[in-house]
């Protein structure tokens, strides 16, 4: 059923319109939902006709520019993320979180039970062996805040995939609708939580 | 297999034998022995489970369910403040603030010694007479700093409950205006033989007449309810009166137990005869624990004047005794299926409706649940009969109704109205004055603007349990809708995702805008996550439970207004403050290692 969703457009349409801008990023994820997008496997030919990626892997462009939508995967755990996520919110008309980090905190969130300034020292300082037995200070290392946010307590989200990670047909469904102005919906068999 | 001997080994044995080994009586041993032992121990509740024959997974759901138990040890001394929105109107949060300072203790936390802890509790049903708090259940109030004060030095002093001075843990009725309930002087069993006299089909048809409808909220009509557990197939059959009063800013039942038990009792023993019940059971409240003597006593009085045990009144086979059940601080029992659970010693969570209680009730049987006050007017019914009783009140809602009157008024207490009255008319009667908002029915209930003041309580209008709170010129809707977003999330029972999880996301959204970090984007959250609330929570709680929320939002917008900020987001957290422990541990000060929380609109 949603591989039968498609973007087909007319011929003339085509020619007209500029290309959509999508940027995607991973922040404290583990890139599944990125892989995950991948599975949309042969359609991304389909997307590629309609759209161009600005930041995202699989250009490696470093800083996000004007966009229509951006992708986010993974939860705000450090400074940078903070960073990279404002910058997503500024340039991006249509902001998706996508996958359990990012709209819960997800795996990274575990720790948040766990005292930060403990879990650095236990790992940095209490080895046995290492000679320098303190916390990495160099500038270039982001921070870690001291607890796993989901991203839409540190900026507003526009729309929410849900699934770890959700399928590469959810993502596409949910793309095709929002690209050709459908209400974006995943039906019970796309919409999944684990 | 109990290698740990509990300490009240012998103890223990006696309460269960006393409650018969019976499963069904769990909430009522874990009560009797925590009355015992302070506290709930892993040890206590495996021999609890081994003595019933309950896998310890059972008897641990529970306990750890009900917020009157505890599964960890507290203070000698447990306080806890009542937390409605009325006490805190009167000062209870800067009491319970100064209570804490002067025990130098933190909420929740139990001083060192073991001695004392303090904490908040949902309305504990003396709001006409707050701020009130409870001692180890016992009910204190009027409160005032020099009360509090008093308190501290008592329990510094280690001093028993028994020895504090009596006038702390006086109960007023506070009765205001009386009509045929609250001034009707019958004697006890007269309204039992009237009903007797009728027959219980005869009884029934009078109920019938008279179009009685049930007080709890609801309304439904008690005649149809009766009929269904009188003719439904069943080998038992049960009354229930449901006397879990947890509805915030409710007390006219505590006013009813407490000054006209022997009406509701006898309106139980006419319920037992017309459906055919040789049990009842009365489900109290666990923060109405004081009444308890005084009621048992009563039922005493009644077993020996024949008006309760075997062949009542001489009627050859009219066998019927009431049992009273503790709840233990759980608000989601007064509906009507999770009380049911709770009777047969389960948490109380809602069950799936159909099969309704009076087909599928106590122990599958048929079974009849009604309110305190429901039962109290059959006996004006047995002895007037059903016509009479149908001339009063409005056509759909006939009869008179007891209002918890409290909040900004003179005369806060309870007051007995004809359906049909005005809600200016209460206003004038309880002395409240330049009204800004009057919220009928409690939490779950309706918000009510001056330009409302001419709807009337009624099933066809504004229909309520009976709670009446007033709220004066100077006082914030707002604070309002927090307060009850904050006791519907600490009220959820957790059974279905959409209340378990949306009354803590409204909760935490309230929060965030009372902080100064609220948006537009809040308040359409507010509205969306309202909408899905309603529409998908499995009982009565949840879908209630965004109702003040989106009055207040429709009727007094300003104050959320006021409160949101004109930027497109703010994060509900200090992002710099968030970054302060690894800048510590790290040795950081660069400008990298520090973050603004808001970076202004875009």
């Amino acid at each position: 059923m949603s591989k039968a969703a498609t973007l087909e457009k007319p011929a003339a349409d085509k020619a007209k319109k500029p290309k959509l801008r999508i940027a995607t990023t991973s922040l404290s994820g583990c890139f599944g939902c990125h892989t995950s997008f991948l599975d949309i496997d042969e359609r991304i030919l389909q997307l590629v006709e309609i759209a161009e990626f600005d930041r995202s892997p699989i250009t490696d462009i470093k800083h996000c520019g004007p966009c229509d939508i951006g992708i986010i995967e993974g939860g705000v755990c450090n400074a940078e993320n903070v960073h990279v996520l404002r910058e997503f919110r500024a340039n991006c008309k249509t902001l998706i979180a996508i996958g359990a980090c990012a709209i819960n905190g997800g795996l990274p969130a575990l720790r948040n039970h766990l005292d930060v300034t403990d879990c650095l020292t236990r790992v940095y300082c209490d080895r046995a062996g290492g000679k320098n037995h303190t916390v990495p200070n160099d500038p270039e290392l982001p921070l870690l805040l001291e607890k796993v946010h989901p991203i839409n307590e540190v900026v507003r989200i526009d729309y929410f995939v849900p699934g770890c990670p959700p399928s590469g047909d959810a993502i596409w469904k949910f793309l095709t609708d929002l690209i050709t102005g459908r209400m974006p919906r995943l039906d019970h068999e796309l919409l999944r939580f684990d | 297999m109990s290698d740990h001997p509990s300490k009240g080994g012998n103890a223990l044995q006696a309460i269960l034998e006393k409650n018969h080994f019976n499963p069904t009586r769990l909430v009522q041993i874990l009560r009797e022995v925590q009355d015992r032992e302070g506290w709930l121990s892993e040890i206590t509740l495996t021999d609890i489970a081994q003595g019933l024959s309950l896998p310890i997974s059972r008897v641990r759901s529970t306990a750890n369910f009900y917020s009157f138990f505890y599964t960890r040890p507290v203070g000698q001394y447990r306080v806890l403040f009542s937390d409605n929105i009325t006490d805190r109107m009167q000062g209870s949060t800067q009491l319970f603030e100064h209570m804490l300072a002067r025990l130098k203790l933190t909420e929740n936390q139990t001083s060192a010694d073991g001695a004392v802890s303090v904490a908040r509790t949902s309305c504990t049903g003396m709001c006409d007479q707050g701020p009130a708090m409870l001692v180890n259940n016992r009910a204190v109030t009027r409160l005032t700093p020099r009360r509090v004060d008093e308190i501290c030095d008592l329990i510094k002093a280690g001093l028993p409950l028994s020895s504090w001075p009596n006038y702390y843990f006086k109960i007023e009725n506070n009765i205001r205006r009386r009509d045929v309930l609250l001034s009707a002087n019958w004697d006890p069993g007269e309204a039992l033989r009237a009903a007797i006299a009728r027959g219980p089909q005869g009884m029934l048809n009078e109920l019938k007449l008279s179009n009685l409808r049930g007080r709890g909220g609801a309304g439904f009509t008690t005649a149809i309810k009766w009929e269904a557990a009188r003719t439904a197939p069943g080998t038992a059959r049960y009354v229930v009166c449901n006397a879990d009063e947890g509805e915030p800013g409710t007390f006219k039942d505590r006013v009813l137990l407490q000054r006209y038990p022997g009406h509701v009792f006898e309106g139980m023993t006419i319920a037992g005869y017309v459906i055919g019940a040789a049990k009842g059971f009365l489900y109290l409240r666990g923060e109405y624990s004081y009444l308890l003597e005084a009621l048992e006593a009563h039922l005493d009085g009644l077993r020996r004047s024949n008006l309760l045990g075997q062949n009542i009144c001489g009627v050859e086979g009219f066998n019927f005794d009431i049992e009273i059940h503790m709840g233990a601080g759980a608000y989601i029992c007064g509906e009507e299926t999770a009380l049911i659970e709770s009777l047969e010693g389960k948490p109380g969570k809602p069950r799936i409706r159909p099969p309704f209680p009076v087909t599928y009730g106590y122990l599958g049987q048929p079974t009849t649940v009604n309110n305190v006050e429901t039962l109290c007017k059959t006996l004006e019914i047995a002895i007037n009969g059903g016509a009479e009783y149908a001339g009063q009140g409005t056509k759909q809602s006939t009869g008179t109704k007891i209002l918890s009157v409290s909040g900004d008024v003179e005369l806060p207490g309870i007051y007995e109205y004809p359906f049909g009255v005005k809600v200016s008319q209460i206003l004038e009667d309880c002395g409240a004055r330049d009204v800004q908002a009057v919220q009928v029915s409690g939490a779950a209930g309706i918000c009510l603007s001056p330009r409302e003041f001419g709807r009337r309580i009624a099933f066809e209008d504004v229909p309520t349990a009976g709670s009446f709170m007033v709220f004066g010129p100077k006082r914030d809707m707002f604070e309002m809708a927090r307060n009850f977003a904050h006791f519907f999330a600490h009220e959820s029972c957790g059974f279905c995702t959409p209340c378990r999880v949306g009354t803590s996301i409204i909760s935490n959204i309230m929060d965030k805008i009372a902080a100064g970090h609220g948006t537009q984007y809040e308040m359409n959250e507010l509205g969306r996550l309202t909408n899905v609330i309603r529409g998908s929570a499995h009982c009565g709680l949840g879908t209630a439970s965004c109702n003040a929320i989106a009055d207040t939002v429709q009727k007094f917008r300003a104050t959320y207004e006021a409160k949101i900020r004109p930027v497109d987001f703010e994060p509900s957290f200090d992002l710099d403050k968030a970054l302060a422990k690894t800048r510590a541990v790290a040795g950081r000060d660069d400008a990298d290692a520090h973050l603004e929380t808001s970076v202004g609109a875009h």
